[in-house]
């Protein structure tokens, strides 16, 4: 056996885009996250050919899990046709080998900016959510290494705080998306700017979550079956966004999340916000044989 | 209880006690910075009910010891032990940063003399309150509620301003939302540093008044720091005199202002008289 | 070994109080080798000229003072204490429980009402806030504060009247052990009439009474025994009043 039999041929770029040393970090990292469920911890993200801020964090995570077998599924606030996320989609099909799929049901890796899909996942699939800001207590305490400490120390009495004031002077909780929640009782984290709707989802889940934030250079996960609790006062029940009721203009489906569609006449129309479920939806009116997977709300309550 | 015929001078010998139970027992306690000696050797126990007044000038060492007792700074020699109902009687600089941590939020409340060492001053002063009652992990918005404004109400904080930002409040309202926040959950010991030093002299005998108030009615132990005398005659049950890092003189109030024992002390009553 | 039955409730023995002033590098001898007994119900007068240690003798039992030498034995409920090498602590407590001392001061905290501060011992002993107002009024009126004063702040009265609250705040609660630092100065003959009936009734009631009279005449049939101070030798150049703050 010689030495150039164990070395693979030379190549223009590592597989995966990124180089081997930077993926045995992220694969360190990324088993620390697992192991502390919820805390934040810190690596050097690499250059890749997209700007901070437009899902690097999530790209290189995912092209760390990447193999050629992988099926990967890339959305952009629900939809898999954005820009972003057809190039995103592209890139990663293109440097790993890996198929590229629309269907939730067939993705083995779902890469996703701001949503959790609404059919639910299983445990031989893996979630990677672009996060913007993974740090909860940046808006109480503006100092990252106190904000360590304070995680450190599960001092989260400032960050119930800012839920007491909205309560206090708006009358109802304010917080939309990124919804602060507790991980295995232990680490609040900021489940990147997923609306309330799809935090239940991550709750006891079969599959494994994880967020990455490339700017900020940090990464968290979600492992399956683990509880994932949004902070709520005990006589003020967590909400989800008031979308039970709302029918998919194109779709017609309900009980789903939605986008608003402002109209010209001052109204609004709703559209599925994950949008290949509606498309589903639609081929399977017009009675092509497509296969809806199970959801997380049923008739819009969520039930899993 | 036996009686001692002994006729040695009465201030040699050791003090006899008919009540032991102390609430807070620190001995020992010995800190050096770098190369000044902020403690050195200093003892104190305090009894449940009363006011212990800590005096001496600056850098006598006063504050040190008031952080030490709400576990802000740990000495590098001696030992400090609460006397908790259903609580060990462990050293309790022994304790890891997120017990001491839970132990000052329960059993521990401090006034400090710059309310923005105690308040968060972008938060509402019922915020400032419920976030104590958060940290001991209290999750109904309501009883947050009506607990920072029963709190609110001790200390005589008008209640139709429970909602303004400390920033929005004169220096006396900031007190009293500090002292609110700290006798939120009725803690065993109230540790007050300099509660009035800046407040002029109207408003400082409104705060005093309030805090004997909340002596007489809630019994609350207290440990109060002061360079004025005046404050510490007014309020103390007992006082230690500091200085340079050591205890020179502890007694009854009245005893130590009318007949002090040391002569730094001597020096310092004569001074402010 | 003597039990407690066959002690009276205060014996004071060999009582010794030297002032050392530091910053005159001096002594000041107040008195020396004091000894009496006191019993329940008995009221003992202290005499002698002015500076005699009269009052410094008071403050010594009382604790404001620490004696340098001697004991003073005194039977608590709790049990016989040396009040003279007690600890703090004990002193405080049996000064909320079982001792008062009047003197001739009121000291006023600012805006506290009259009736607040006499009700004050009671609360402490653990009288509801009503219950305590109720005989706070009782006692101010009984003292001959005008009723319109009850509720204002006794810092801006005039020394008789605050020396009245000062009876009434110091009275109020039955003790064991009085001690009366001039307590008659600046009253009015009312008050000093109730005073007297006041102190006549509490002797009866068992407390035991140790007085310093700038007039004795006042109390001349509530006194058991006298015990004068001159005869006991002090040196000459004692001036006490620079002590006594």
């Amino acid at each position: 056996m010689s030495l150039s039999a164990l070395t693979k041929p030379w190549a223009a770029t590592s597989y995966g885009f990124l180089d081997a040393s930077a993926k045995r970090e992220l694969r360190r990292k990324m088993l620390k996250a697992i192991a502390v469920p919820g805390c934040q911890m810190p690596y050097a993200s690499r250059e890749v050919p997209m700007a901070r801020g437009w899902g690097t964090g999530g790209l290189q995570v995912t092209l760390t899990l990447v193999n050629p077998a992988s099926t990967i599924k890339v959305i952009d606030q629900g939809a898999d046709d954005g820009v972003n996320a057809a190039s995103i989609r592209r890139f990663i099909s293109r440097v790993s080998g890996a198929t590229e799929t629309w269907d939730t049901l067939g993705a083995s890796i779902i890469q996703s900016r701001h949503r959790v899909p609404e059919e639910t996942l299983g445990a031989d699939q893996i979630l990677v959510l672009q996060v913007p800001n993974p740090e909860p207590l940046r808006g109480v305490e503006p100092n990252m290494s106190i904000a360590r400490q304070m995680h450190a120390d599960a001092d989260y009495g400032r960050l119930w705080l800012t839920l007491y004031e909205q309560i206090v002077r708006k009358g109802r909780i304010m917080q939309g998306a990124a919804y602060p929640s507790l991980v295995n009782g232990r680490h609040v984290m900021t489940p990147s700017p997923i609306p309330r709707w799809d935090v239940p989802k991550l709750h006891m889940a079969k599959h494994l979550t994880f967020l990455s934030a490339g700017r900020e250079k940090r990464l968290h996960a979600v492992p399956p079956y683990t509880r994932v609790e949004p902070l709520v006062f005990s006589d003020r029940p967590y909400r989800v966004e008031d979308h039970a009721d709302l029918v998919c203009r194109r779709s017609g489906i309900s009980g789903y999340f939605m986008n608003e569609i402002p109209q010209d006449h001052g109204g609004s129309a709703f559209e599925v916000s994950d949008s290949n479920l509606g498309i589903k939806a639609i081929r399977r009116a017009e009675g092509e044989p497509v296969e809806i997977g199970a959801t997380w709300y049923q008739d819009g309550e969520f039930s899993a | 209880m036996s009686i001692d015929m002994t006729s040695a001078p009465a201030a040699l010998l050791p003090p006899q006690l008919m009540r032991t139970e102390a609430l807070l027992t620190m001995s020992g306690l010995s800190k050096t910075y770098g190369s000044v000696r902020a403690l050195r050797n200093v003892d104190v126990t305090v009894y449940p009910g009363e006011v212990m007044g800590i005096v001496g000038e600056s850098g006598s060492g006063k504050s040190t010891l008031l952080r030490m007792m709400n576990l802000e700074d740990t000495p590098d020699q001696g030992d400090y032990r609460l006397q908790l109902p259903g609580k060990d009687d462990d050293n309790l600089f022994a304790l890891d940063r997120y017990q001491r941590r839970m132990l000052c939020a329960h059993h521990i409340g401090i006034v400090y003399q710059n309310p923005h060492q105690g308040l968060l001053m972008r938060h509402s002063s019922s915020g400032n309150v419920a976030e104590r009652l958060l940290i001991a992990g209290e999750r109904s918005f309501d009883v947050l509620r009506s607990k920072a404004r029963d709190a609110l109400d001790a200390s005589e904080f008008p209640l139709a301003r429970m909602d303004a930002r400390p920033a929005e409040l004169s220096g006396g309202m900031q007190q009293r939302v500090q002292l609110a926040k700290a006798i939120a959950l009725e803690p065993a010991l109230l540790l007050l540093d300099e509660p009035t030093t800046g407040l002029d002299v109207s408003v400082q005998a409104l705060v005093l008044d309030t805090l004997k108030r909340l002596q007489r009615d809630r019994r609350i132990t207290m440990v109060l720091v002061s360079h004025d005398l005046g404050v510490i005659r007014t309020m103390a049950d007992r006082v230690l005199v500091m200085r340079h890092g050591e205890v020179v003189e502890r007694g009854l109030a009245d005893q130590v202002f009318q007949d002090p024992q040391h002569p730094y002390t001597q020096q310092l009553v004569h001074a402010k008289l | 070994m003597q039990t407690p039955e066959t002690l009276p409730l205060l014996r004071v023995e060999g009582l010794t109080k030297t002032f050392r002033m530091f910053h005159l590098d001096s002594m000041l001898h107040a008195f020396e080798g004091i000894s009496f007994d006191l019993r329940a119900g008995e009221f003992l007068l202290l005499k002698g000229r002015n500076g005699a240690g009269k009052s410094t003798l008071l403050r010594t039992l009382w604790r404001s003072y620490l004696p340098v030498g001697g004991h003073i034995w005194y039977q608590s409920k709790l049990g016989t204490i040396d009040l003279a090498r007690a600890a703090d602590v004990d002193i405080a407590l049996l000064r909320r429980q079982e001792m008062g001392f009047v003197t001739q001061f009121l000291n006023a905290r600012p805006r506290v009402a009259a009736q607040d501060i006499v009700a004050e011992p009671l609360r402490l002993a653990g009288q509801s806030q009503a219950e305590a107002l109720d005989q706070a009024r009782h006692w101010l009126g009984e003292f001959g504060v005008r009723e319109e004063l009850w509720r204002a702040y006794p810092s801006t009265f005039s020394g008789g009247e605050q020396q009245k609250v000062n009876l009434a705040r110091a009275l109020i609660l039955p003790q064991r052990l009085l001690l009366l630092d001039e307590p008659t100065a600046s009253l009015d003959v009312g008050a000093r009439r109730a005073l007297v009936r006041r102190l006549d009734d509490l002797k009866a009631a068992g407390v035991a009474i140790i007085g310093v009279f700038h007039h004795p005449g006042d109390v001349t049939d509530l006194i058991d025994r006298e015990i004068d101070l001159a005869t006991h030798p002090v040196s000459a150049d004692n001036e006490l009043t620079h002590v006594a703050v």
